[in-house]
């Protein structure tokens, strides 16, 4: 994998994250207390900043094929996960993801809350709010920079793509101050769990005793399967009707737009 | 007992997600590569099949669901 492979999947899955994670954010500084938010968003990422310090050096001392298959399983296992719910979504049987209907729950949700402060924070609930979105959406994030940094032995390109997609993602919300509603999430999350199950697949087999053939260079053959086989999944399930709102897209085209 | 709850709970649905038999297939797929690699069997084929056949059963599974509902 190139530094440059490398930089790029931890980039797209942490954007997919913080373009959530942006959207309760600004939800909870717009209809409550900006400081509380911030200072919510700011704890939530010393509490991630401290798991990748700790966790990082920690699966760094394991061997290689034993770090590969447990590693390697994780991520296929997030792979799928992320892959199945693209699928789903470019398919029209789950709904996509919609930032704005996000946003305006989770508006709705803060203006009922009840008011009220804990120590230097003035208002608990956009604290907590902004707290709880950014740490879940940035724990996924965080594994991911882990186990690729750590299978590469490069954490620090892992880190830089991550750090890259959090100031993208958050510049670019804060310049708006509206959820980022026209990101192309489904399509970041469908490369994403490209990526994750091609990788996931390729080391765990390595983890588990087998010998790729070509060595590194599986991973050409990989990568595109992975991706033609969910289109390929995608296109079958448009084909037999989706119950649920039909995607804009073309049938043979990536799915668009949302996760989760 | 109820924060130990939701802790397992939190780390099961961010591990195994919606569909726990993908997970189990993926452990069941892995053991049976050591398995074979164990026999003398270079197996790095069965994981690749493994993947298409979980996906596919996952899919599956909603769609059948969706169809009946």
């Amino acid at each position: 994998m190139t530094t440059f492979v490398l930089f790029i999947t931890v980039f797209l899955a942490c954007a997919v994250e913080a373009v959530e994670a942006v959207t309760i954010v600004l939800a909870a500084g717009t209809s409550r207390h900006w400081g509380s938010a911030i200072q919510g968003t700011a704890a939530a990422l010393v509490v991630l900043t401290v798991i990748v310090a700790a966790l990082g050096p920690a699966i760094g001392l394991l061997p290689l094929s034993a770090l590969r298959l447990v590693v390697g399983a994780l991520l296929l296992v997030f792979g799928l996960q992320w892959l199945r719910k693209a699928v789903l979504r470019g398919s029209g049987y789950k709904a996509l993801h919609d930032e704005t209907e996000a946003y305006a729950k989770e508006i709705a949700a803060a203006q009922a809350a009840g008011a009220g402060g804990r120590g230097v924070v003035r208002d608990w609930y956009a604290f907590t709010l902004s707290f709880k979105g950014v740490f879940l959406e940035g724990l996924e994030v965080a594994f991911i920079v882990v186990t690729f940094g750590n299978n590469q032995r490069d954490i620090p390109t892992a880190v830089l793509g991550a750090a890259a997609a959090v100031l993208a993602v958050t510049g670019v919300g804060l310049a708006v101050r509206a959820p980022l509603a026209r990101v192309p999430e489904n399509t970041m999350k469908f490369a994403v769990g490209t990526m994750l199950t091609a990788f996931g697949v390729f080391w765990s087999a390595e983890g588990a005793g087998a010998t790729w053939p070509g060595s590194d260079a599986a991973l050409l053959v990989l990568v595109p399967a992975v991706a033609l086989l969910a289109l390929g999944y995608t296109a079958l399930l448009r084909r037999t009707g989706a119950p649920t709102t039909r995607p804009a897209a073309p049938a043979a085209s990536a799915p668009v737009e949302g996760t989760r | 007992m109820t924060w130990i709850r939701s802790f397992a709970m939190f780390w099961y649905d961010f591990i195994v997600g919606d569909d726990w038999r993908v997970a189990v297939g993926v452990v069941a797929g892995l053991a049976a590569t050591a398995a074979l690699v164990h026999a003398g069997v270079n197996a790095w084929w069965l994981l690749p099949v493994v993947v298409i056949a979980l996906l596919g059963l996952s899919l599956r599974r909603v769609v059948k669901a969706a169809q009946q509902n």
